[in-house]
């Protein structure tokens, strides 16, 4: 049963992609409208060493793990599935690369090798567990969740393993013509994504595997491969991630770094647009939201509220995108319209 | 054949936004009678059932049960007052054991506490009454199909029910089990109880039904007593037009092709799912499978495409014996399959008609190389007009499309990939009755054209109508097959009928 | 008997492990004193998963248990410590919260028909958030402030049998109290018998009069319960509040419920498996401790068990799982 909101909205959204992003745009505007009127020096940008700073600055070179999480999170939902254990593989990663160049003295280039590869092992098993295993998303990435930060503390022996490279400090600390490297490094594995996944047909079939994955299957879709691909890049998106944090502190903490991180990333890919039951997906729109997220975490700090209450925000800001996703609440939203009108 | 009204409707309507899906329809049931309703695929028997059961409530007219005027608001409160339903997907749960299914909900207690012992005794004497022997203490799933929907009725009966709504409960039941079941009917009739049979199978229509009610377009056509209905008036009531109309030949000018089998398959089976089974497709050739449903006619198709695998047998395209261990394998062998169930099977239902149909094709050629926008959009362009698809343009979601013009966007997809070997299963089930003249239509002209069909259908008039040759089923094995001028619904019906097979 | 396959895997494990044990740490190991140590140790847990099983028979998942069983002990040591409140009412009110929190994520899951996965994350962070804003810092319960706190935390039950000595905690009390009213309320309650025609089928069980609503509502909000009571009961082991405490156990209870016998999928699962599923987790804590390793290898070994139960579900429902998915 198709109602005329349906309709009418088939009939907006013929050029797709662009009206779904419209929500999220607005929303970043009306957060960074609120600070320019509201923060004092919000959006000044200065100049200092050769570096640029300022809030805006910060917003971005902060915003680059969860970014990064989400671009990988927004391929695996759009499967249909979920991937819990991005931020048990951030701490896995991490600790890895912290272990071989800290404690081992490996290059940084070497080691970051080895820990991005560590991270593609966990998709892989993700991946073989969802895709080859038919075993729920949730409840597979759930053994790798908890697992992983086991695994991580065995690779540190439980201590906080410290990492002074200068390579490694690159990673947050250097600059390209003023602009954070880190910020960089986000662009780029958004275009590599993106790429990936638009100017082939692995976008196309991401969507059609999440959307009907039987029908996929019927059509001649490596279903199973389509979801590998999805669960290796997010385990190495959150390797990347990981590493992030990692050279940030100076040190792997596998018991902390990217702990709740899978909640901002789900949150962010659902606010940029993309369904919980999967289907059509939004690269650009998940980058929208983790800057969402980020820019209303750098406005509470400034704001001097509580940092722990975030996580209620969060929670909350959650509940109610994904209510407003559900088919239950459209219709219902719908027949009270209706009401209202009649 | 009672005559005393047990539930009389009248007038009944039911508006869903831009359908009229009741529009004054009268049904009645007497006590013990069975009642068949019939009608085609968007006649409105759903729409009038779901008013029945409470599962959708009437935006007008008057329901009397008994002479006492009913309001159900839910499926529960109907069965309160004395409607209970049979659906097609037996709807009990596997996991309990069949005591529990057949008293969920409605225990005896003592104390708040589940009294076990009556509980299993009650319900072995329900059963008993309807002559069903089966352990009450193992799982229902452990059981067969039609066992499960004898305790579904069971269930129904036991709860007092005074009308019993069959939905379709004869789709996935072989003869016997369909005899079996038409026995429980009879008896229950007999107890007084008033009983609506919903079926596509016209057979089983005059096998057990008294009186026949046709709904056509959410209209009610007529109530006839079923003896004196003929079988053909029946179908003109269903169809509401001529069947001359839908008369065209066959293209007469198939031509001779007999050459060299393009796919020969010996002796395919898979346990549990279909016996060795035989069947060759050539090139220009239209093979029919016909058989009742559960015949075994979706799982060869499922054999041949790779979705399942046999466990014997071999298949051989243009004499090389070839292995299908999915429908990758199958499709890179030049076969395309349109399966029954569209909704489940077929579309992607969120994507766009272009992007559903260059799918298979881009599927077949991986998916580093992506076709240009340009030739997909050439593409869909081309099959939008070939097909007469209805729609502005190709970037509109197939979910907003209808049953038909969905099913011409999956033929789309698979002509698309240019296929040798077009498989379809159920095509012009469940749309109307334009686009399945043009699906059939398609169907003659690709066959011409060159291309192997296998035509799956559980509407014989229809497969005898596109097919070359037919090979029949039953009871999973085939036991016919009919060709040239032998391919007649009689000559079908007589080999599904037959005894031992051929 | 497919049904019961998964219930003697794990009778099996427990068995194996037991028998393991005791050959490689001697006989102490299976000492009455040390077995009923390792209920004692597994308690509040204990009780945890008992409410998950009854999440896990419907087909859902509770992921909020660990945050709501830390925001327990925070509440009760806030309220006990701080407030001066008799544990009698400080108790209750935590109950109470927890209760509520699972009530209203049901609601959520019940009315929008969300993903059980993501309300629950949703009320874990939710949970964790507030236990946070509540205390940073762990509070401590000594016996000063609150004699009958400790008073309360000594209770226990010491046995003997012939020359063994057993001691049962209070918490293990109510922990084993908590099995059987949950096994009596899953086979002999209509509610009981609801939960499990919901896992077993939804909507079937929806047509055949079963009120899915309600009844999905009350098992979150009796699982939100439950990981209330494992706080309290973490309080008593623990004579602290927590802001950290729960951190992650939403999997042991998972693994708990999943290694006693119940099938993530729903609708088959025995409550008493989840006693045994806890011991198992014991057991394997308590080997990690004797083989000196460090405890994040219990991590890991209950996440190989975990797997391998998950492993075995799907063979065993491999086929008819398939088919539900084709009648989709």
């Amino acid at each position: 049963m198709t109602t005329m909101a349906e309709e009418r909205a088939a009939r907006y959204s013929k050029r797709r992609g662009v009206p779904r992003l419209v929500w999220p745009l607005a929303a970043l505007g009306v957060i960074l409208l609120f600070n320019f009127f509201f923060t004092p020096e919000f959006f000044r940008v200065t100049m200092r060493d050769g570096r640029l700073f300022g809030n805006v600055i910060d917003i971005l070179r902060n915003g680059v793990p969860v970014t990064l999480v989400s671009i990988g999170m927004t391929l695996v939902i759009a499967t249909g599935g979920v991937d819990l254990s991005v931020g048990a593989v951030m701490a896995l990663a991490g600790t890895l690369a912290a272990v071989l160049i800290g404690l081992h003295h490996w290059g940084a280039a070497a080691g970051i090798s080895a820990a991005l590869g560590l991270a593609l092992v966990c998709g892989v098993w993700n991946g073989f567990l969802v895709a080859y295993l038919g075993i729920q998303p949730i409840v597979a990435t759930l053994v790798l969740m908890v697992s992983g930060r086991g695994i991580a503390q065995l690779l540190s022996g439980g201590q906080i393993v410290d990492v002074i490279n200068p390579g490694f400090d690159y990673l947050t600390k250097g600059a390209i013509l003023g602009m954070p490297f880190a910020v960089y490094l986000m662009a780029a594995c958004f275009i590599v994504v993106a790429v990936m996944t638009r100017k082939t047909a692995l976008g196309l079939f991401i969507e059609s595997v999440g959307n009907n994955p039987l029908a996929s299957r019927y059509a001649g879709i490596n279903e199973r491969g389509v979801k590998m691909v999805a669960y290796i890049v997010a385990g190495v998106c959150s390797g990347l991630a990981g590493m992030h944090v990692a050279s940030e502190i100076q040190a792997a903490d596998a018991n902390n770094a990217g702990l709740y991180l899978e909640l901002d990333a789900i949150l962010a890919v659902l606010i940029g647009g993309t369904s919980l039951s999967g289907g059509r997906f939004s690269l650009i729109g998940s980058v929208v939201g983790a800057m969402i997220i980020q820019t209303t975490r750098t406005m509470i700090l400034n704001k001097g509220i509580a940092v722990e209450s975030t996580m209620i925000v969060k929670a909350v800001i959650i509940l109610v995108i994904a209510i407003f996703q559900a088919e239950k609440f459209r219709t219902l939203l719908g027949r009270m319209l209706k009401r209202g009108r009649a | 054949m009672g005559e005393k009204p047990l539930l009389e409707m009248r007038g009944i309507r039911k508006v869903y936004p831009g359908v009229r899906a009741l529009d004054g329809v009268d049904f009645l049931v007497r006590v013990g009678e069975v009642h068949a309703l019939l009608g085609e695929n968007g006649a409105g028997k759903s729409t009038l059932i779901k008013v029945m059961t409470g599962a959708t409530r009437r935006d007008g007219g008057e329901i009397l049960l008994a002479g006492k005027e009913i309001w159900p608001g839910s499926t529960k409160e109907a069965q309160e007052a004395g409607i209970s339903t049979v659906y097609q997907e037996i709807n009990l749960v596997p996991t309990l054991s069949v005591a529990e299914n057949l008293f969920l909900g409605r225990e005896p207690r003592r104390l708040g506490m589940i009294r076990w012992g009556q509980v299993k005794k009650r319900a072995r004497a329900a059963l008993e009454r309807l002559n069903i022997k089966i352990d009450v203490n193992r799982d229902l799933g452990e059981y067969s199909i039609a066992i499960q929907q004898m305790v579904a009725i069971a269930r129904a009966v036991d709860i007092k029910a005074k009308l019993l709504i069959l939905d379709e409960p004869t789709s996935s039941l072989d003869a016997g089990e369909v005899e079996q079941l038409f026995g429980l009917m009879r008896k229950l009739k007999g107890e007084g109880l008033g009983i609506v049979f919903v079926t596509h199978f016209l057979d089983q229509v005059y096998a057990v039904s008294d009186r026949i009610t046709v709904l056509r377009n959410g209209k009610l056509v007529g109530e006839y007593e079923t003896a004196k209905l003929g079988r053909m008036d029946l179908v003109g009531k269903m169809m509401g037009r001529e069947l001359a109309e839908l008369e065209y030949g066959k293209s007469e000018a198939r031509v001779e092709k007999k050459g060299q089998a393009l796919v020969v398959a010996r002796g395919i089976a898979k346990r549990g799912s279909i016996e060795p089974i035989a069947l060759e497709l050539s090139a220009g050739e239209v093979v029919g499978l016909a058989g009742l449903l559960g015949s075994g006619r979706t799982e060869v198709a499922k054999l041949l495409f790779g979705i399942d695998r046999a466990d014997r047998g071999e298949v051989r395209v243009e004499g090389k014996a070839v292995k299908l261990r999915g429908p990758r394998e199958a499709i890179r062998l030049g076969f395309a399959f349109v399966p029954e169930d569209r909704k489940t099977q077929s579309i992607i239902p969120e994507l766009t008609i272009r992007e559903n149909i260059i799918l298979a094709m881009q599927a077949s050629r991986g998916w580093v190389r992506a076709y240009s926008r340009a030739t997909q959009e050439k593409l869909a362009e081309k099959y939008i007009a070939a097909l007469q698809i209805a729609t502005p343009d190709g970037e509109q979601a197939v979910k907003n499309l209808s049953g038909g013009n969905q099913q011409k966007v999956i033929l789309a997809r698979w002509l698309a990939s240019q296929p040798r070997v077009l498989i379809l299963d159920e095509p012009t089930r469940g749309i109307d009755v334009g686009a399945k003249a043009e699906i059939q239509k398609l169907v003659l002209s690709l066959c011409s054209e060159g291309m192997a069909i296998l035509f799956i259908s559980s509407e014989l008039e229809e497969v005898v109508r596109v097919s070359d040759r037919v090979a029949v089923l039953r009871d999973r094995r085939k036991v016919g097959e009919l060709s040239g001028a032998d391919v007649t619904e009689q000559a079908v019906m007589r080999t599904i009928a037959s005894e031992g097979g051929a | 008997m497919k049904k019961l396959a998964p219930m003697i895997a794990t009778v099996v494990v427990c068995a194996i492990l037991l028998g393991a044990c005791g050959w490689r740490y001697g006989h102490d190991f299976l000492s009455l004193y040390n077995l009923t140590n390792l209920l004692n140790d597994g308690a509040y847990l204990g009780v945890i998963a008992v409410g998950s099983t009854f999440v896990i028979l419907t087909g859902g998942i509770d992921l909020s248990v660990g945050s709501i069983m830390g925001l327990t002990t925070i509440i009760v040591a806030t309220l006990v410590t701080k407030h001066g409140m008799h544990p009698a009412l400080a108790i209750p009110i935590a109950l109470g919260i927890g209760a509520v929190i699972g009530f209203v994520m049901g609601c959520v899951i019940q009315f929008f028909e969300l993903a059980p996965f993501l309300v629950t994350l949703g009320g874990l962070f939710f949970a964790r958030g507030l236990t946070f804003l509540i205390s940073v810092e762990g509070i401590e319960i000594s016996s000063k402030v609150s004699p009958a706190y400790g008073k309360l935390s000594e209770m226990g039950y010491e046995f003997h049998i012939g020359q063994q000595t057993g001691y049962l905690s209070g918490s293990t009390i109510v922990f084993l109290a908590v099995v059987v009213i949950g096994t009596v309320v899953a086979y002999w309650t209509r509610f009981g018998r609801n939960v499990y025609a919901i896992g077993g089928g939804e909507s079937s069980a929806s047509l055949m009069g079963v009120p899915v609503g309600r009844v999905k509502i009350m098992v979150y909000t009796l699982s939100g319960f439950c990981a209330a009571l494992g706080g309290v009961l973490n309080t008593m082991y623990k004579l602290s509040g927590d802001p950290n405490a729960g951190t992650g156990l939403e999997l042991d209870a998972i693994s708990a419920v999943v290694i006693g016998g119940t099938l993530l999928t729903g609708g088959v699962g025995y409550v008493p498996g989840t006693l045994l599923g806890v011991l198992i987790l014991g057991i394997i804590q308590s080997a990690i401790t004797y083989e000196n390793l460090i405890s994040w290898w219990a991590r890991i070994a209950i996440g190989v068990l975990l797997f391998v139960f998950i492993l075995l579900q799907k063979v065993l429902t491999g086929t008819t799982g398939l088919r539900r998915q084709l009648q989709k």
